[in-house]
């Protein structure tokens, strides 16, 4: 039997074509534009070239908070994901209520708006008012997140780990509820130790969706603004400035709208250079599974 | 409509222009000559439309390379681009 071929289906995607120029495509197409030029406001503008992308490149604000991004991102990762499997691991398996209760509690976090987090975290470390500093103070740590470096580190931290580990922990959870009962069986046949049955059952069945956490998770925190900025500002001085916050100082602040538009396009080439890794090595892993 | 706040410059434009001729010939490309996937060099399977992406992204660091290490204008890095694409769509 003949196929026909049936082209009107293109007309559907319209919609989102239009949606993702206007939310995306033109944006993007006026950072380019105001990467290569000077404005004082007034839509007047003047030809630089490629000069703030060289300004850019060389400057030490930049790399700095690169290299604080980096590092924030990294730590965070390292402690949402291990402990995002961890949890889901030990949330009971069988449906029930107390199986529901523990995915309402756990998914909480998750629902509160970033702005909120950031507020409720503020309040939270202050030593006059807050639960965690009073009680840190209390017992004689020197903790204060607007004085010292450390203590603002470990504050958006913790913050984003109380924030984001849920998104860890309800992505392994649905990949371990995908796994037949026959695996678990087979292993207790065989006499399979914990950590037997976590290395060859369940870590690679929840690889798929460990992978889309990893990527989730990476996208988000690299791009993250509104918690820290919330919490400290970026401070004290500009310890916890990452990329996204002095973007915005940049931008907003200094009105430097041509350093800010190269600044952000070479922020954007970085994270879709990463995700895209993230998703070749997605798409391939299911590939390679099936 | 005044789109005199977008700051449209000619480079710019042809840029952009580029860009866009460059998806629709590799469309007409893909309904002319359908391609099937392929694995290169990075053991990972490619349409032609995966290769024009990584050409893309690829060349884009070429030239902030360039613009790091040896400043504007980035005619040369633009040569080394055109390498680099022509050797991601033959072994990529």
């Amino acid at each position: 039997m003949k196929k026909t071929q049936n082209q009107k289906a293109w007309f559907m995607v319209l919609p989102v074509l239009l949606l993702v120029a206007f939310s995306a495509i033109i944006p993007l197409m006026t950072v380019v534009n105001y990467s290569v030029q000077d404005t004082f406001g007034n839509n007047e503008f003047f030809w630089v070239g490629l000069e703030w992308f060289e300004e850019i490149l060389h400057s030490e604000r930049m790399h700095d908070a690169l290299r604080r991004q980096i590092i924030f991102t990294l730590i965070i990762m390292t402690i949402e994901i291990p402990l995002g499997i961890f949890v889901a691991l030990n949330m009971p398996k069988k449906s029930g209520l107390w199986t529901s209760l523990c995915l309402v509690l756990v998914a909480l976090p998750l629902l509160i708006p970033w702005n909120v987090v950031g507020t409720i975290w503020q309040i939270f470390g202050r030593v006059d008012i807050g639960l965690l500093g009073y009680t840190l103070d209390y017992i004689g740590i020197n903790y204060n997140y607007t004085q010292d470096a450390t203590a603002a580190w470990f504050t958006i931290i913790i913050m984003d780990v109380w924030h984001w580990t849920s998104l860890v922990v309800l992505l392994s959870y649905a990949g371990l509820k995908s796994i037949p009962d026959d695996y678990y069986q087979a292993a207790k046949i065989d006499q399979a130790s914990r950590w037997n049955v976590f290395r060859y059952i369940e870590l690679p069945k929840m690889k798929g969706v460990l992978l889309i956490a990893i990527l989730l998770r990476f996208m988000d925190s690299f791009m993250i603004y509104t918690e820290p900025f919330v919490v400290t500002g970026g401070g004290p001085g500009n310890a916890t400035t990452l990329l996204s916050i002095d973007l915005v100082k940049m931008a907003i602040g200094q009105f430097d709208l041509g350093p800010a538009a190269a600044f952000s396009l070479i922020y954007f080439l970085v994270i879709l250079l990463i995700s895209w890794v993230f998703y070749t090595v997605m798409i391939n892993s299911d590939k390679g599974n099936g | 409509m005044d789109l005199s706040w977008m700051g449209w410059t000619t480079p710019t434009m042809i840029f952009f222009v580029s860009i866009a001729f460059m998806i629709v010939i590799m469309i007409i490309w893909s309904i002319k000559a359908p391609q099937a996937p392929r694995v290169g060099i990075l053991r990972i399977e490619t349409t032609p439309g995966d290769r024009l992406f990584i050409s893309l992204l690829g060349s884009a660091f070429i030239c902030l390379a360039w613009l790091a290490f040896f400043g504007a204008p980035v005619w040369g890095a633009l040569a080394v681009c055109l390498g680099y694409a022509a050797s991601v769509f033959k072994w990529v």
